[in-house]
């Protein structure tokens, strides 16, 4: 009976303990199955989603008439689809210029702003505007309000053939020709095969410009290249073709041809909304599909989600798969071998040196920098004043501690040196692109005559006086969502040691903040008692030796 | 030290099971907190963050409730008589440690089943279970709720202050800790005072009238 008694007793408290234990063992990566439940949530919401069309447009009419230019084709697709031209004049993609941004200073690539690439597209636009949607961008004569100017084919074609002309404002070639720019032949496209073949935009079709930024593959963003257009699940968990397979569409949801997502200063969401709570959210955040709290329960990450950006965290290094350029000199251009300019191949492949550009720098695998954000970057402007003695940040993430909806996120921070005027000390436009006998840089390659120009095509002033000055220009690190395994740990942030966070101010991050004064007076206090209990316990050997002796 | 040939050595029942039990129970728990929580707090790389994090938070709430248990039995058995501070004979004791104990004197103040403390052990100890502890298992509390301040309505609170006071208990106990594991060895013998916390038993001198040495305190001269 009382041995009955006692097995009853540990069972009982076994019983207990294992109840007791159990939230905690319930931490990521656990093989027990149960998957949490953001996971579960953000699969509901995207399962089964099988697109349909009630239109094969190569049986359309229209679409089968003989085609010897892109504005015929638009002519064509607004037979039937009368709004479409409308609705992308009103989009970013068309205008290049943010329409939150101030009359007065508007921003965006067709305005005002500056970045440590190419600068600005004042006066390059015939080779910048080759990724423009539209179709004849060539100089500030550009009629925005024409309909059939809009290219309809670069975001819906299929066929993978189209190209516009890296150089031809947009256009397609209209013979065979060679561009010298990457040696490849462009040929004119199949009018009436790509105009057949259109569809939803695929990765393929926000690639061809999104991967390609800055003049190249892996230039500009770090977390966007051609790695991207077939990526597997260990390069992105959404979008690998060995995985869920998400064309960029899938998150960057569409209404009336305006994509979702952040434009300059305006956040791509600006509440926390998910789908359970609003079925026709946009799917640009995380928590739209994943919830603010995804993990399973008792995990601390979810207590997270109010200061971290899921990104931080799930996104440990970008440029996975191909190398990115995290520098760029402009202030070594120009340097010829033989009197000719030339290229110099860097260790990762891309070169390190051109006599057009200066020099680079290549990386791969590269660990952001962490800032706190709110959705927002902003600014500087070809006509704000800047201060040359130290580097300038021509944009910046905005975003405080004490602001509910800034979390600290990811970013890929480009740093450069580019002229600005010493006078003026603003930063200035170089006209670069041009025929050899025009004031373009890489025609004469004379800085003086080629900002004299790019700031006349701008419309700016320019004393005539310049240097070179340090620029930092940052990108939100957010595609390339790697598999939870390659998470972030904890230690990397809760360190004293090389934290991740280092910079970040406004949080009291246990394991990297401590208190010098109490850390200090408690170390005191410890060797102190150390320090005494030694000496009394050396008082009592030798006065019970002295004793014995 | 050397028994005192002069005095009788008894066998007294000190600690009952429960005590002997709470007390590993509670030294285990605070050494693996001391332990865990100077590496969140950045000391040092022993288990890594994540388990000393989680570790260091387990043993926490586990503490906090056999820390009730506790206070449930020191006040249904009267214990918490032992814990009232004096000032009688407190300077003997301080005198003991300081001088006395280096010649071989007896202890002022011998343990006795309803006097288990010293005046000094009292203050001591009291300040331990009635201040020091409490302080760490609630700034402790507040530190791991952190999230639910603002739900709680104490969205004011400053965690860089929470940690700084958790920290700094922290280091208060580590002292004790050190203090207290070379006092256990000042008893008659290095391990006598050991030897009670485990069997309940300790050998005291039993000298006469030292049972109402509350009141009689002052008419002896230990020394």
């Amino acid at each position: 009976m009382k041995r009955l008694k006692i097995a009853g007793n540990i069972l009982l408290a076994l019983w207990m303990l294992g109840f007791y234990v159990h939230p905690l063992s319930a931490s990521p990566g656990t093989a027990d199955g149960a998957q949490a439940p953001g996971r579960g949530m953000a699969q509901q919401a995207t399962k089964g989603a099988k697109r349909w069309i009630t239109a094969d447009h190569t049986k359309h009419e229209a679409l089968k008439q003989p085609f010897s230019s892109g504005p015929e084709v638009t002519k064509a697709c607004l037979s039937c689809h009368s709004e479409a031209a409308t609705q992308i004049h009103k989009t970013i993609h068309w205008t290049w210029v943010d329409p939150a941004s101030p009359k007065d200073k508007p921003m965006g690539k067709g305005a005002l702003t500056v970045n440590n690439y190419c600068v600005s597209i004042h006066g390059n636009e015939p080779r910048c505007t080759s990724c423009h949607i539209g179709y004849g961008w060539k100089d500030k004569t550009f009629d925005f309000s024409d309909v059939s100017k809009v290219d309809c084919l670069v975001c819906h074609e299929q066929t993978g053939t189209y190209k516009k002309h890296p150089a031809m404002a947009g256009n397609p070639a209209k013979e065979p020709v060679v561009f010298p720019g990457d040696g490849q032949k462009y040929l004119p496209p199949e009018w009436n095969q790509v105009a057949q073949s259109v569809g939803r935009p695929t990765r393929e079709n926000c690639g061809v410009c999104h991967f390609y930024g800055g003049g190249g593959d892996m230039v500009k963003h770090g977390d966007l290249d051609s790695s991207m257009t077939k990526p597997n699940k260990a390069l992105d968990v959404h979008m690998g073709i060995d995985g869920k397979n998400f064309d960029c569409t899938r998150c960057h949801t569409t209404a009336a041809h305006q994509v979702a997502g952040r434009i300059y200063s305006t956040p791509a969401a600006t509440g926390r909304t998910t789908l359970a709570q609003d079925d026709l959210t946009p799917r640009i955040t995380c928590e739209s599909c994943h919830t603010a709290t995804p993990h399973k329960p008792g995990v601390k990450a979810n207590d997270h989600t109010d200061k971290v950006a899921c990104q931080t965290c799930h996104i440990s290094e970008f440029a996975r798969a191909l190398p990115t350029k995290m520098r760029w000199d402009w202030s070594t251009a120009g340097q010829k071998k033989d009197g000719k300019p030339y290229k110099e191949k860097g260790p990762l492949g891309p070169p390190v040196y051109d006599t057009q550009k200066g020099n680079f720098t290549w990386e791969k695998n590269v660990r952001p920098q962490y800032f706190w954000y709110s959705g927002r970057i902003d600014a500087v402007s070809f006509k704000d004043p800047i201060d040359p003695t130290k580097p300038v940040a021509l944009n910046w993430p905005v975003g405080r501690p004490d602001d509910p909806n800034a979390r600290i996120a990811p970013f890929k921070v480009h740093t450069g040196k580019q002229p600005y005027d010493t006078v003026n000390k603003t930063m200035l436009v170089p006209h670069l692109f041009g025929p050899p006998d025009s004031d373009a840089y890489w025609a004469k390659y004379d800085w003086k005559i080629a900002l004299e120009s790019g700031m006349k095509k701008a419309g700016l002033a320019f004393s005539g006086q310049f240097d070179f000055v340090e620029t930092s220009y940052v990108f939100p690190t957010t595609h390339m969502v790697a598999p939870k395994e390659k998470s972030v740990s904890c230690n990397e942030c809760h360190t004293r040691d090389n934290s991740r966070m280092a910079n970040i101010q406004g949080v009291y991050l246990p394991g990297r903040d401590g208190n010098k004064v109490i850390e200090i007076l408690g170390w005191a206090a410890v060797l102190g008692s150390f320090a005494g209990v030694l000496l009394h316990a050396l008082g009592r050997a030798v006065s019970s030796r002295r004793k014995e002796g | 030290m050397n028994a005192n040939d002069t005095c009788k050595m008894v066998n007294i029942y000190l600690y009952t099971r429960y005590e002997r039990f709470w007390h590993w129970l509670q030294s285990a728990l605070i050494i693996i907190l001391l332990a865990t929580g100077f590496e969140t707090n950045g000391v040092y790389t022993l288990f890594g963050f994540k388990n000393a994090f989680d570790v260091h938070n387990f043993i926490g709430i586990t503490w906090l409730i056999a820390f009730a248990f506790f206070v449930f039995w020191i006040f249904t058995t009267g214990e918490w008589r032992q814990y009232l501070p004096t000032t009688k004979k407190m300077l003997l004791v301080v005198r003991y440690y300081l001088y006395g104990i280096f010649r071989g004197d007896p202890h002022p103040v011998p343990k006795r089943k309803d006097a288990k403390h010293n005046p000094l052990q009292r203050l001591v100890y009291l300040s331990l279970a009635a201040f020091l502890l409490p302080v760490q298992m609630l700034s402790g509390l507040l530190y791991w709720s952190y999230n639910s301040w603002s739900a709680w309505g104490l969205g004011w609170m400053s965690l860089n202050v929470v940690a700084a006071v958790h920290l700094a208990g922290g280091f208060a106990i580590l002292s004790f800790l050190i203090v207290h594991l070379y006092m256990i060895t000042t008893g008659h013998s290095l391990g006598a005072h050991t030897r009670a916390m485990i069997c309940g038993w300790e050998e005291v001198e039993a000298r006469e009238g030292i049972e109402e040495w509350e009141i009689k305190s002052r008419a002896k001269n230990p020394v």
